[in-house]
């Protein structure tokens, strides 16, 4: 019974936030709804992972089903992940939503628009998560791209609607390549005994009575279709630009959130392929789109001049280490590759919001441009920092323990395998020093001459950055905080352009960051080190993921 | 019933090889159009030899979408188009010859789909499957949003047909979900072709340079 409720909440949730903002709009009484839908999908996925066992040991199959929807306990992961990432994007959402509209970049209908579409893009989220069968799957992740397509081109300047253009052209192509995937994939199901149809428990337990040749052909076209919203090459092209253009809380939920969902489309289709066509088959898909992924992260963070184009090659770095995980095969590596996934998300949110916060501050989102950020904005770029340590796989981070056991099963694995992960473990480092480079560049050094920093700046702001802490999560003192003080002073007609050049949005004082953003970035950076410290219950619900994607 | 049955996969494919080779848009939308008939021909004859209601809803659905609704879309969007509406690059030969080689390909890539439960209606796949790979490159090719618009909608014509040759029928929620999906897709493309005109001017993806590394 309470499964069934935790089942049918997240979407309903969403769906519910959706329906309200499109009535009533952004307002003060709805800030707080998009939080709360986050609130719904993390104690959903509590519940469910008590309900599959994670932690006593029974894990079976689903645990609860209701009509087309139904969970295991990779669905209850999946739920907490869009939580945890959908918290601080939802908290972040009314600073980000009010500095625009005070930029005059946005309006207040175009606000109500944006919070609407989120709490869409959320209910796509989870019906992909629960969806009993891939039919559903295939049309739940095909929604989040035209939910998404407004946002990403909602700023109406040159780049963002070059960029919402090939967003849909590139996903919708490449979301039907996945379509005929599954049209196949039935038609190899309707052939063999039982019928198993689309539904994904079916097809996984009955694979082995699959005809070989035609599911090979689905699945190479269903991992090439899911792979193209998971970031994952070939078809990557859309995303560093659909995530460089898109609202900031907006590339924080596509990119810890989609990409990660998206990417468990492909370990669903992984499994039934393992047990139709025995494991070579797509683990040299799987390696071969991985290191492609990475080698294209790789050369192009190296001469990156955008710093948010810089978070989406990472992103699709991250997405290729995922697939060499998933290519290596077996509980030990698919549970590393889901703490990927799981440290990627909120390591990415904190990233995209305090990237957003510096293009609304700064104007610019050029590497080049933005110096000695850590003087001029303590609380934002010190977030920044800490956040891009724990994408770069630090010791105390949850992605250095998921990469060092993706990199240990890959050894282990047979001399082919073990090359293509010593390949990308060089991959791995080159990335990672690019981004470092990167971003000790913008964050360390004298603040630029023309900017208040240095001399101490007028009372009622300067305390709010050092100090997130007073601040509860209630929206009502968010709210009190951030009004005042955000960027209030800029000009208003010359806002649109965004290289704007740098030095005129900070006017006489340091903006004091919002209190929603700082509650976001720093809780986003406490579970980031959560996963890293104390990964101990979530190990168990891991393993029980991954092992309902083993092939018998 | 089997004459139609040839027929309608021929118009398929036929209008698929010319959405390819014209330039013209306008004759472009009403290729689409056509195509969307020959789906719906082709779903309503398979309803018929199976007596099937249900298909023949679904029949009835496609013609209306396929060959009505997402034409008149892509007509009302080429209507508020200022300038010549014609492919500006585009190399006739090269991209036959490249339909030609795409025909090869599906006839070796379906073999295995149509030796699975030979028939003739299964025979047809590779047609359909010729279909989709001729959309994808006209989507690739073309530069214009409007001619990359036409091709995904070919691609997505040949993906339903092959569901429905290959006796699928993909599920009636699926199949809905699908439909819905592709409308609001191309309705999202046509909000987007209005906005790339109102920033840039045209439609012409060629202009769309702005993002790059």
């Amino acid at each position: 019974m309470g499964a069934t409720v935790a089942v049918l909440a997240p979407p309903g949730a969403a769906t519910l936030a959706a329906l309200v903002f499109g009535i009533a709009g952004w307002r003060r009484a709805t800030t707080w709804l998009l939080p709360g839908v986050a609130v719904v999908f993390l104690a959903a996925g509590a519940v469910l992972a008590v309900a599959v066992g994670a932690w006593t040991g029974s894990v079976g199959g689903a645990v609860a089903a209701a009509g087309v929807l139904r969970a295991d306990a990779l669905t209850a992961f999946q739920l907490l992940l869009v939580g945890a990432v959908a918290l601080p994007a939802g908290l972040a959402l009314p600073a980000h939503l009010r500095a625009e509209l005070a930029a005059g970049r946005a309006s207040p209908r175009g606000a109500g628009r944006q919070a609407m579409l989120v709490a869409l893009f959320l209910a796509a989220m989870a019906v992909a998560a629960e969806a009993a069968s891939l039919g559903l799957v295939w049309v739940a992740i095909e929604a989040t791209t035209i939910v998404t397509a407004f946002l990403v081109g909602s700023r109406r300047t040159r780049a963002s609607v070059e960029a919402a253009w090939k967003y849909v052209v590139i996903c919708s192509s490449g979301i039907a390549l996945a379509l005929l995937g599954t049209v196949l994939l039935q038609v190899a199901a309707v052939q063999a005994s039982g019928d198993p149809g689309l539904d994904i428990a079916a097809l996984t337990a009955s694979a082995a009575g699959l005809d070989p040749e035609v599911t090979r052909l689905a699945v190479a076209l269903l991992v090439l279709g899911f792979g193209t919203k998971a970031g994952l090459a070939p078809l990557h092209a859309w995303l560093p630009d659909a995530h460089a253009q898109a609202p900031a809380p907006v590339s924080a939920l596509m990119s810890g959130v989609l990409l990660a969902v998206a990417f468990c489309a492909v370990l669903r289709v992984r499994a039934i392929a393992d047990g139709a066509l025995g494991p070579d088959f797509t683990r040299t898909l799987l390696l071969v789109v991985a290191l492609a992924s990475m080698l294209l992260a790789a050369t192009l963070l190296i001469a990156q001049r955008d710093y948010k184009r810089m978070l989406a090659y990472s992103s699709i770095g991250h997405l290729g280490t995922a697939a060499l995980g998933a290519a290596i095969g077996g509980p030990a590596a698919l549970a590393a590759v889901l703490l990927l996934l799981a440290g990627h998300g909120p390591a990415k949110a904190v990233l995209f919001l305090g990237a957003g916060r510096m293009t609304q501050v700064t104007g610019t989102s050029r590497i080049e441009k933005v110096r000695g950020a850590l003087a001029s904005q303590p609380v934002v770029a010190g977030a920044f920092g800490v956040g891009m340590l724990a994408l770069v796989g630090l010791p105390p981070f949850a992605l250095f323990a998921a990469e060092l056991g993706i990199a240990r099963a890959g050894l282990a694995a047979g001399p082919g395998v073990a090359v293509a992960t010593v390949v990308a473990l060089v991959l791995v480092l080159v990335s990672a020093g690019a981004l470092l480079t990167h971003t000790g560049r913008m964050l360390l050094g004298p603040a630029p001459a023309g900017e208040p920093t240095t001399t101490p700046v007028s009372t009622p702001s300067s305390p709010a950055p050092t100090s997130p802490a007073p601040a509860s999560p209630v929206p009502g003192s968010v709210r009190g905080a951030g009004a005042t003080a955000t960027l209030a002073p800029e000009p208003v007609a010359t806002a649109p352009a965004p290289q704007a050049p740098a030095a005129e949005a900070p006017a006489a004082e340091r903006p004091a960051v919002p209190a929603g953003l700082a509650v976001a970035l720093v809780g986003g950076l406490a579970t980031c080190l959560v996963l890293g410290v104390a990964a101990q219950p979530l190990t168990a619900l891991l393993q029980a993921a991954a092992a309902t994607l083993g092939a018998p | 019933m089997n004459a139609v049955f040839d027929l309608a996969c021929g118009v398929l494919v036929l209008s698929a090889v010319l959405v390819v080779w014209r330039r013209e848009l306008s004759t472009v939308v009403g290729l689409l159009a056509l195509q969307g008939v020959a789906l719906g021909v082709l779903v309503g004859v398979v309803a018929v030899t199976e007596r099937s209601l249900e298909l023949g809803a679904v029949a009835v659905g496609l013609l209306v979408l396929r060959a009505g609704v997402l034409p008149a879309l892509v007509r009302r969007a080429l209507a508020g188009s200022p300038e010549p509406p014609r492919e500006t690059r585009h190399d006739v030969a090269l991209a036959l010859l490249a339909a030609a080689a795409l025909a090869l390909l599906a006839a070796v890539v379906t073999r295995p789909l149509v030796e699975l439960a030979p028939s003739p209606r299964a025979g047809a796949i590779p047609v359909a499957v010729t279909a989709v790979l001729l959309g994808f490159l006209v989507l690739v090719s073309r530069r214009r949003a409007l001619s990359q618009l036409a091709g995904f909608l070919v691609m997505d014509n040949g993906i339903t047909a092959v569901g429905f040759l290959a006796g699928a029928g993909a599920g009636l929620v699926t199949e809905l979900g699908a439909s819905l999906d592709v409308l609001l897709a191309v309705i999202v493309l046509m909000v987007l072709t209005g906005r790339i005109r109102e920033t840039f001017g045209d439609t012409d993806l060629d202009e769309l340079r702005e993002l790059r590394d």
